[in-house]
């Protein structure tokens, strides 16, 4: 019987609990977004000694070789830990940025300060990727970087960079 | 030995791999001085015709996919490939002549654009399949710009920059 009312009682609260949950999340999710827009594309104002937790995102579909050659390129002392993440289906990516690296952490950070660099691939000339096209209209990213000239002119606040390949 | 590698990627190419088997491609590409064509067919389910290529005609080979086609590309002396930036960028590195062809059938055809861009800067050849004998017959394949090295300083100045690392 006492087995039975717990059960029923828990029963009970659980919308409860649900509900709040849901509206934590939710309140969670919109100041994480208004702070993101109105910090983003402004420049950090900070004495940059200390080194930098950095997020590498890797998109399948041969774009790994863009972001492993900007790699390349960055001082790796400013920028540690590196966490990589790819899709599950793809697993040449993490294999290539295995090669990169001599150890990879398993772990996404979660909310706090970050900053947000796009680099859009090599592969659009002409128009945005879908993924581009909603960083850059929710302006999510605070730098974009875009490797044509006529993307630059179509989305004034891309910066054209070059090829990455 | 001049070998000719055609690579259409993961998916299917039905209708490169049927036009570079036709009789008017390969004859060309023999008068041309090639003599090996090696067809990366994919997913295709076009079969080419294999040839021996004796008694003065092109020696035709095919295969459907292979885990790097790094090889096939440094041995060979034309490349036709698919629009994939992997490819793309894979030949323009080895600094092979390059004939890129769009694949009409794919929804949503960004691919073109890289292509098309790197033919406006002379680095590769770009056709439809139908347009393809033409490219052959008519231009000096050789006749190609080498593509630039990458270079990720740009960005890499931007983003230390941004971040308030020094510049250096």
């Amino acid at each position: 019987m006492e087995l039975d009312s717990g059960n029923y009682l828990s029963m009970a609260l659980m919308p409860i609990f649900i509900v709040t949950f849901i509206v934590i999340a939710t309140i969670s999710i919109l100041i994480r977004i208004i702070y993101v827009i109105s910090r983003s594309s402004k420049p950090l104002k900070r004495v940059a000694h200390e080194p930098l937790s950095t997020l590498i995102v890797l998109g399948s579909g041969g774009h790994t070789a863009e972001m492993i050659n900007l790699l390349s390129e960055l001082q790796k002392d400013r920028f540690v830990p590196r966490i990589y993440i790819a899709a599950s289906t793809d697993n040449m990516s993490l294999q290539k940025a295995r090669a990169l690296e001599t150890s990879l952490v398993d772990q996404v950070v979660g909310i706090r300060w970050s900053s947000i660099f796009y680099v859009e691939s090599i592969a659009r000339v002409r128009k945005l990727s879908l993924s581009g096209l909603l960083l850059y209209k929710l302006q999510m990213a605070d730098q974009f970087f875009v490797q044509w000239p006529q993307l630059e002119k179509k989305y004034p606040r891309a910066h054209y960079v070059g090829c990455l390949m | 030995m001049k070998i000719v590698f055609v690579t259409v990627g993961t998916t299917s190419f039905d209708a490169l791999v049927k036009v570079v088997d036709t009789k008017q491609v390969k004859e060309e590409l023999f008068n041309k001085g090639y003599t090996h064509l090696l067809i990366q067919m994919g997913r295709g389910s076009f079969i080419p015709t294999k040839s021996a290529g004796e008694d003065g005609c092109l020696a035709v080979d095919y295969f459907t996919f292979s885990s790097s086609i790094a090889d096939n590309l440094k041995s060979a002396s034309l490349v036709i490939s698919h629009a994939g930036s992997g490819s793309i960028f894979e030949t323009l590195r080895l600094r092979k002549p390059l004939i890129v062809v769009v694949n009409e059938d794919l929804m949503d055809n960004h691919q073109s654009e890289l292509a098309e861009e790197l033919a406006a800067r002379k680095h590769l050849f770009c056709a439809r399949p139908q347009m393809l004998y033409n490219i052959i017959a008519s231009r000096n394949l050789e006749d190609l710009l080498p593509y630039p090295p990458a270079d990720a300083k740009p960005v890499a100045k931007l983003i230390n920059r941004f971040l308030g690392f020094a510049n250096d």
